[in-house]
């Protein structure tokens, strides 16, 4: 790293509100060419939002944006790419409707006579692909492809041109290890050709592994920018959350002491349905969390969907406290005190465009049922108290849930099941895209519920955390249950062992 | 079935499914029926219906974008009204056909215009378009104004023959020449792929960099001159001009272009889906004509039943 070359981005004193929300105030950002820099903080820090300020998404409400020594203000993504500024947003922003060649070259594509030209722009999309190792049909449609393949067409629209600036925002989390590599090679090769490349990643181990430079931003502040090499992580997460590690430790503890027994609250008799699961038989008490570990698509989902009665079984049965039940539906399983906060945040838990208050009010108006209406003072009293527990940002009950980071969201919906106090509450994916400090909050959250005596069966595919959380390990692989270990003596390396077992497991993508 | 999906992209088979449609119709009435086989009965087909194609191909646009319009049909009205009586005033032809096009694609552009500035559902503005336009023909007269110019009436009566003794108008010609310059736009332009991104996603299209305010508004200028160049097409099919001409009509459009195939949330569908989508309807009134004893609006059943038919075809094609 030198410090000769003048930045080719410089962006002074931004500042932006949202209703209700100071996304950033007074930011200062640098970015020189030739170089990886990572743009760290917790989910709702505002890393989204300033990569958005430069990429003409938002306009700023203060500062300005330099760009190659101009000032300049985009009205448009449009205008943004116009000017060399490349992006691969977090979620796949393409036309699902469209061809894999289209959204690579839309609006840039090769013409002739006035016309697309077909084949041109097919032969021009399979360079780019080949470029970055993505062998498809360029004129197969987008929606064939597993999101994986998308993001990796997202990244070829994005270096299809010659840009100055490349911004990645959060490219790895649908990545595996073999892409990831392969993504980081591309990094360098563009970073040793003088393209400023902006990173974005919950992944530490990514972001030490390909940044040369880091800035940290917090609660819409900036914090700090420095050489990757001069910050070690645990600095780094200091930094980052504002606050020291002893919570994650704590965790461990609390999870060591707790000893539940006692009989089942929940238990499955030979519980299966054809093609999604085979049949199993698990135990949950009071109390105990129980984690399920296994690759994607070896059925965790599958096995939670049963217990809640989202699917209905063709096989086996269901006890609560030791009288069976017969799950009709998501409705029998919520009236015996199930409770399911499914892994697809934004589809099926929450209502992005009502406020927070309203999405609480919501469940709790729910679990009483619509003859009994809520009193003003007790909807304030618990959307307050669940705002404080879970520490959810911002702490505006009217502010809209679209508004909100991933994390942030991710609380609410939590939020929206514990107003009906479940007895057994299932988790799937709470973590995922989450940043560490709202990962720490949340598996915090789990083990006071898990004290204070609900039942919680914990899905995650991040294998530390099943480990470290759970008191039982409950292993799946292709579809079936193949070990239940004891949380407290097991290591991360025997699960792997036990998942890896046999044949090598499928790659999801070609 | 499997076999037919591995040999046809999925994409394809909705507009298909109409063609095969109007097959079996068509097949139908020619077993049931003396004389329902012939070149003519197509003809008359692509004769009757023009300027429904004409507003089948603009209506495509719209919907494709994640639109709708429902002005079209008073659009239609309006134009048949300023030539007739343009054309009673004693303009020349081509300054009468001029007045039309304009009026049509200004009307688009304001509506456009109206449904980006103040973020108002297309349904709305196109609702109020709907009034102005059929408020404006009785402006001009309330009374059915017929049209006697030499110039126009020949090119009404003309008869082009195609081998094989079939006869076809001018109107044929050009709503075909307009379905060939749709699917050129549409198919092979940046414009008309944009609609597509559009309609598909559009804020990964705006994500994307690509213009969609122009496209937006540019989809109700093509549906506004579409629908005066149909109502040129109609004053000549009807030789006046009336304010009550053609209600209901962007009915029988949006139909025509949802039985061929177009998903109306956007983003799915060819301009070909709303030719044969409007050859079915055609088909289903011929049928019934043919038959004598059934009335009418048996038509009007037929169709109903068809579009909800299709809708959940569509409907279960997404789900996938």
């Amino acid at each position: 790293m030198t410090e000769s070359p003048p930045p080719v981005v410089e962006m002074r004193g931004i500042s932006l509100a949202f209703p209700g929300v100071k996304a950033l105030q007074d930011v200062d950002f640098r970015l020189f060419p030739g170089e990886v820099h990572a743009l760290m903080g917790e989910n709702g820090a505002g890393k989204s939002t300033l990569i958005k300020t430069l990429t003409g998404v938002h306009r700023p409400d203060a500062g300005q944006v330099v760009l190659a020594g101009e000032d300049v203000a985009f009205s448009s993504p449009g205008e943004a790419q116009h000017a060399g500024i490349s992006t691969v947003y977090q979620e796949v922003n393409l036309c699902a409707n469209l061809t894999v060649a289209e959204n690579i070259l839309l609006g840039r594509e090769p013409r002739r006579l006035g016309g697309i030209d077909f084949p041109a722009m097919r032969r021009r999309a399979a360079e780019v692909l080949a470029r970055i190792g993505v062998h498809i049909d360029p004129a197969s449609s987008l929606s064939e492809h597993p999101i994986a393949v998308q993001q990796l067409v997202a990244i070829a629209r994005a270096i299809a041109v010659d840009c100055s600036v490349l911004v990645l925002d959060e490219p790895t989390s649908s990545l595996d290890a073999g892409e990831v590599a392969e993504l980081f090679r591309i990094m360098r090769v563009l970073r040793d050709e003088g393209v400023a490349i902006l990173f974005v990643s919950h992944f530490l181990d990514q972001v030490y592994e390909i940044s040369d430079r880091m800035t940290v931003l917090r609660n819409g502040t900036l914090v700090g920018e420095h050489l990757t090499a001069d910050v070690d992580r645990r600095s780094l997460i200091a930094q980052m959350i504002g606050r020291d590690l002893g919570t994650l430790e704590a965790i461990e503890d609390a999870a060591e002491k707790r000893r539940p027994g006692g009989p089942a609250l929940v238990r499955a008799e030979g519980l299966g349905k054809r093609g999604a699961i085979e049949p199993f038989d698990l135990d949950i008490r009071a109390g105990e969390v129980v984690g399920l570990a296994g690759l994607l698509g070896s059925g965790r989902t599958e096995l939670a969907r049963l217990l809640f009665g989202a699917d209905r079984a063709d096989s086996g049965r269901l006890l609560v406290d030791g009288a069976p039940l017969r799950l009709r539906g998501p409705r029998s399983a919520i009236a015996a005190g199930i409770a399911f906060s499914s892994e697809d945040r934004k589809g099926e838990g929450l209502v992005a465009d009502l406020s927070i208050r309203d999405n609480l009010v919501l469940a709790m108006q729910a679990a009483r049922g619509w003859t009994r209406p809520l009193p003003r003072r007790t909807k304030d009293h618990l959307v307050e108290k669940y705002l404080k527990a879970l520490d959810i940002r911002p702490a505006n009950p009217d502010a809209l849930v679209r508004t909100l980071s991933g994390g942030n969201q991710q609380k609410v919906l939590l939020a929206r099941w514990l107003v009906t106090e479940p007895r057994l509450l299932i988790l799937d994916e709470p973590t995922r895209g989450i940043d560490i400090g709202a990962k720490a909050q949340i598996q915090q959250l789990v083990t006071t519920l898990a004290a204070e005596g609900t039942a919680i069966l914990f899905i995650s595919a991040e294998l530390e955390e099943v480990v470290r959380i759970a008191d039982r390990i409950v292993v799946l692989r292709d579809r079936r249950k193949i070990a239940e270990l004891d949380g407290a003596v097991t290591g991360v390396d025997e699960v792997v062992e036990l998942i890896a077992g046999g044949a090598a497991p499928e790659k999801v993508v070609s | 079935m499997t076999t037919l999906t591995q040999r046809v992209p999925s994409r394809f088979l909705p507009v298909l499914a109409t063609v095969v449609l109007f097959v079996l119709a068509f097949g139908f009435g020619s077993v049931r029926y003396d004389g329902f086989a012939s070149g003519q009965v197509i003809a008359n087909l692509f004769i009757d219906n023009a300027f429904l194609i004409v507003l089948a191909a603009g209506m495509t646009f719209v919907i494709l974008s994640g639109g709708i319009d429902l002005s079209v049909g008073s659009v239609v009205a309006l134009s048949t009204m300023v030539t007739a009586s343009g054309l009673q005033a004693g303009w020349p032809v081509p300054l009468v056909i001029l007045a039309v096009l304009l009026t049509g694609s200004t009307l688009g552009l304001l509506m456009g215009l109206v449904i980006h500035k103040f973020d108002i559902q297309p349904f709305i503005v196109t609702l109020a378009g709907m009034f102005l336009a059929r408020g404006l023909c009785f402006l001009i007269s309330v009374e059915s104004v017929s049209i006697k110019d030499r110039t126009f009436r020949d090119v009404a009566t003309t008869a082009i023959e195609l081998p094989g003794g079939v006869t076809i108008t001018y109107n044929v010609v050009i709503a075909l020449l307009v379905v060939a310059a749709a699917m050129y736009v549409l198919h092979r332009t940046r414009f008309g792929r944009t609609v597509y991104a559009v309609g598909g996603n559009e804020s990964s299209a705006l994500l994307m960099g690509l213009p969609t305010t122009r496209v937006k508004v540019g989809v109700y200028v093509i549906s506004g001159l579409c629908s005066s160049l149909a109502g040129l097409l109609f004053s000549l099919y009807m030789l006046s001009g009336y304010g009550l001409h053609a209600v209901g009509m962007e009915l029988d459009a949006i139909a025509a272009v949802v039985i061929g195939g177009t998903l109306l949330a956007g983003g799915v569908g060819y301009v070909l889906g709303g030719l044969a989508g409007v050859l079915v309807l055609g088909t289903i009134q011929t049928l019934i004509s043919f038959q004598g004893t059934l009335s009418s609006w048996w038509t009007k059943i037929v169709i109903g039943v068809l579009l909800l038919v299709f809708i959940a075809v569509q409907r279960t094609m997404v789900r996938r």
